[in-house]
């Protein structure tokens, strides 16, 4: 109790590694993930099911713009942006692509000093991380706008070709700038939370009556690398392709 | 929590050296640079869409083995999640030729209309 703050995992130390672990572990009447807090199995399964839904809606996207007649609009076009000069492709798509990575980072490093209870360090790097995914989304929001307003792209029909391409877009990138907005939220009250030091008293979370601790930095962490994988699939699909 | 108190042999939870975060980050950029340059460079056909998909694997593999933990975790756990997407791609074909087909109609269909 003194020394670990964490989830009893009812990790036996003997069990064997390999793929004869992974038989044994999911041999019958027991449960299947050792090793791992409940919340963090939970998430995991969840993000499977959200791997799921994006899979649809990449599919979706891949099955019309293979099945078009009409010439579907080039992305590094449509998608360029001019500072006074010459258009740069895809320059805002590339810049939101590292902010979103170097919001991973931040995020991984917040778990890592999570486990080591520095309360400070964690609760720093979360907001950074939550300031780098406010930064995405409202660069989202830009690139909306121009689409909409300046270039006259709506989700049934666009100036530019192939009609499906306003469909897909405002779909895929849609679904994942609320992902990104929610992990915003919930990285701020996480942050938050961490910030006051509940997890250092293990205070109990209103939602769930249980002690808290800091394996819900970890928890919020697969939850957020998840929306940059996302983004991983989304930019090399659909902007790249 | 622990009626045992001793269970933790090892360190607790996933701690790893700051340095291994740094390095994933850093191959990410380049990974991310890399392709970035394949569209500025305007690499055309099958170069370029083996090129991006190459990057996109390397890079998720990336997120999903260190930055989500996934290489330190059991077998049981790995199994449970990376295996059922991998499955999609089934559905990839699937819709592959559901999408030729449709293709083939629509062009057999326009053509007759003139």
């Amino acid at each position: 109790m003194t020394q670990s703050a964490l989830t009893d995992t009812g990790q036996s130390p003997t069990r064997p590694d390999g793929m004869q672990g992974f038989v044994t572990d999911w041999s019958s009447d027991q449960r299947a993930f050792k090793n791992v807090p409940w919340g963090k199995a939970m998430m995991w399964i969840f993000l499977l099911s959200d791997t799921f839904i994006f899979s649809c809606f990449l599919l979706s996207y891949m099955t019309v713009r293979m099945s078009t007649t009409v010439p579907w609009p080039i992305p590094s076009e449509v998608f360029a942006l001019s500072f006074g000069g010459e258009p740069i492709p895809l320059i805002l798509i590339a810049i939101m692509t590292f902010i979103l990575i170097s919001s991973s980072g931040t995020m991984a490093m917040a778990v890592m000093f999570g486990y080591k209870k520095d309360r400070r360090t964690t609760a720093i790097l979360m907001f950074v991380t939550a300031l780098f995914g406010a930064s995405f989304v409202g660069m989202q929001a830009f690139e909306w706008t121009k689409l909409i307003v300046d270039e006259g792209v709506r989700p049934w029909a666009n100036p530019m070709g192939a009609a499906q391409f306003g469909s897909t877009f405002f779909m895929i990138t849609g679904f994942h700038g609320f992902h990104v907005s929610i992990g915003v939220i919930f990285l701020f009250i996480i942050a938050r939370k961490v910030w006051r030091g509940d997890f250092d008293r293990e205070a109990t979370g209103f939602f769930t009556s249980r002690k808290g601790n800091y394996e819900i930095v970890e928890t919020m962490g697969l939850y957020w690398h998840f929306v940059d994988l996302v983004w991983v699939f989304i930019f090399a699909l659909f902007y790249l392709w | 929590m622990a009626q045992a108190g001793n269970t933790t042999a090892h360190v607790e939870g996933q701690q790893h050296p700051i340095g291994t975060y740094f390095k994933v980050w850093g191959l990410l950029f380049v990974l991310s640079a890399a392709s970035y340059a394949v569209d500025y460079y305007h690499l055309e056909s099958y170069l370029r869409w083996s090129l991006i998909l190459i990057f996109m694997m390397l890079k998720a593999g990336l997120i999903v083995a260190v930055f989500m933990h996934m290489r330190w975790e059991r077998l049981a756990l790995i199994y449970a999640v990376i295996l059922p997407p991998v499955l999609v791609l089934v559905f990839v074909a699937l819709m592959t030729f559901e999408a030729d087909y449709t293709f083939f109609t629509r062009g057999a269909f326009f053509s007759l209309g003139q």
